[in-house]
């Protein structure tokens, strides 16, 4: 498989980007350093580019319908111009996608998935199509920048007449004219902060990005890598797919039962088992860990109660904000307490920790 | 690059400096930049032996989880405590402030096989 690279993959070098292969990309890791952009994004206002993400298209008289029995949460419910954070499950309920559907209007749907899924997710729309109903994978279309932080409306605002504040949390508006380009803008994020999401064409990637790092010179924006949108996820606990998430995890195991609406009349993939899960308590669970010996939890160690192993770490790093070194980690149920002791093997040793609650971060 | 012209250099990036017939051990600056924010550094205990090209100790960035191999074999005489509450002393003062290990080399003609700086420099320019 070849390297793909963003239209925006020339602009890193005159930011001095460091890049690496994420998932057969090409995208920078960091800019300045990865501590920093996490303060900044915390404090003032970053600018990621996140064009990677998927888009899938579904249109037609029966979208809703063909949704609704793809998709776990509820769909019935939300307005054009709304968005809406769901997964999309096998009937065993492990998950394919955690995505965020993007409502136009009652038959047309854009759907943004992850990376790394984009050609599965792709497939499994198409193959499960009933009626009238038409899927495309537009993911070379769009190019797409997240501007996130207590700043991004500020900055964001400079370049545009709509009225930003008009654009409420999960909402969108499409063929908004920013700096003189058509993108579609939503008030969403993958960092805990509040901020936007760009949907953008390819070509204009790179005008809008050095119009907005210019825009925002006042308020100290500063280019930000996938290395801080890792660490800000995770501190406010949005699940990572390959992380949180996968065939294996479900959606209730990972935390994200709100996104799943086992009480919709349709019989949607994974739903008997996820209700079940609901119901009576899946066997795992997702928690957060912080150690009390010195070290850091990592993904894939593997987590112990008393010599016997309960489960595994998913992500961990050293806290930025906090300081702490903390990870999430799916473990058996029956250890989910607050302050349960519990062992991570970090490599040769085994090391203690506690189970904390999460999200570590929330933004007052 | 800055890179004292009087240690010598491993190819796992350590920089090791010569002192009364004692080593003193370090990562170069080369590693810190590659790894970036360093959180936390692990390291032996004063009186364990270290052996050549094993690892005696680990860093970790936000991100990434590096072991840290030994230029050469030794006992360790000293442990590099303040490293343990300012890990970031490998960022900002690699060659200095975040010195690791002092070791009693066990065979000093250890030291004479690896890299001068010029022969470090000329290694990271390749990669």
């Amino acid at each position: 498989m070849s390297i793909k690279r963003t239209p925006l993959y020339e602009v890193y070098k005159e930011y001095n980007g460091k890049t690496i292969d994420f998932g057969g990309w090409e995208l920078p890791v960091q800019f300045a350093g990865i501590k920093e952009e996490h303060e900044v994004v915390r404090t003032k206002v970053g600018l990621f580019d996140v064009s990677h993400m998927g888009e899938i298209e579904v249109k037609g008289e029966d979208a809703l319908s063909f949704l609704q029995k793809i998709l776990t949460n509820n769909l019935e419910k939300v307005k054009s111009g709304a968005c809406q954070y769901t997964a999309m499950c096998y009937e065993d309920g492990g998950t394919i996608d955690d995505l965020v559907v993007y409502k136009r209007s009652e038959r047309d749907f854009l759907l943004i998935v992850n990376a790394s899924n984009i050609e599965k997710d792709y497939q499994w729309l198409r193959s499960h199509v009933k009626g009238n109903v038409i899927v495309n994978n537009v993911s070379d279309e769009y190019a797409q920048l997240a501007i996130q932080g207590p700043a991004a409306e500020q900055v964001t605002q400079k370049l545009t007449t709509t009225n930003l504040s008009e654009i409420t949390f999960f909402k969108f508006q499409d063929d908004v004219s920013l700096a003189n380009k058509n993108v579609l803008i939503s008030r969403t994020g993958y960092t805990g902060e509040d901020g936007f999401e760009i949907y953008c064409r390819p070509d204009d990637a790179a005008y809008l990005w050095h119009t907005l790092i210019e825009a925002g010179s006042d308020e100290g924006i500063q280019p930000c890598g996938l290395g801080a949108r890792d660490t800000l996820r995770f501190e406010a606990r949005l699940p990572l797919y390959g992380q949180e998430l996968s065939k294996d995890i479900s959606p209730v195991e990972a935390g994200i039962g709100f996104a799943v609406k086992t009480d919709k009349e349709v019989d949607f993939f994974g739903k008997d088992v996820l209700k079940q899960q609901k119901e009576s308590g899946a066997s795992r669970k997702l928690v957060g860990l912080e150690m009390i010996d010195k070290g850091i939890p990592r993904t894939n160690y593997e987590v112990f109660k008393d010599g016997v192993k309960i489960g595994f770490v998913t992500t961990g790093t050293q806290s930025p904000t906090l300081k702490k070194n903390v990870g999430l980690a799916l473990i058996d149920q029956r250890f989910k307490a607050l302050d349960t002791e519990v062992e991570v093997q970090v490599r040769k040793r085994r090391l203690k920790a506690k189970v904390v609650a999460t999200p570590f971060y929330k933004r007052t | 690059m800055n890179l004292p012209k009087d240690f010598k250099y491993s190819e796992e990036h350590e920089w090791v400096k010569t002192e009364d017939g004692k080593v003193r051990i370090g990562i170069t600056d080369f590693a810190q930049s590659e790894l970036g924010d360093i959180v936390f550094v692990e390291l032996p205990e004063v009186g364990d032996e270290i052996e050549a090209d094993e690892p005696f100790g680990s860093v970790e960035s936000v991100k990434t989880v590096s072991e840290l191999y030994a230029p050469i074999s030794g006992k360790v005489v000293e442990v590099n405590g303040e490293l343990e509450d300012s890990p970031e002393f490998v960022n900002e003062s690699p060659f200095e402030k975040a010195w690791m290990i002092i070791v009693e080399p066990s065979d000093a003609s250890e030291i004479d096989n690896l890299m001068t700086a010029e022969q470090y420099e000329e290694m990271i320019k390749e990669d």
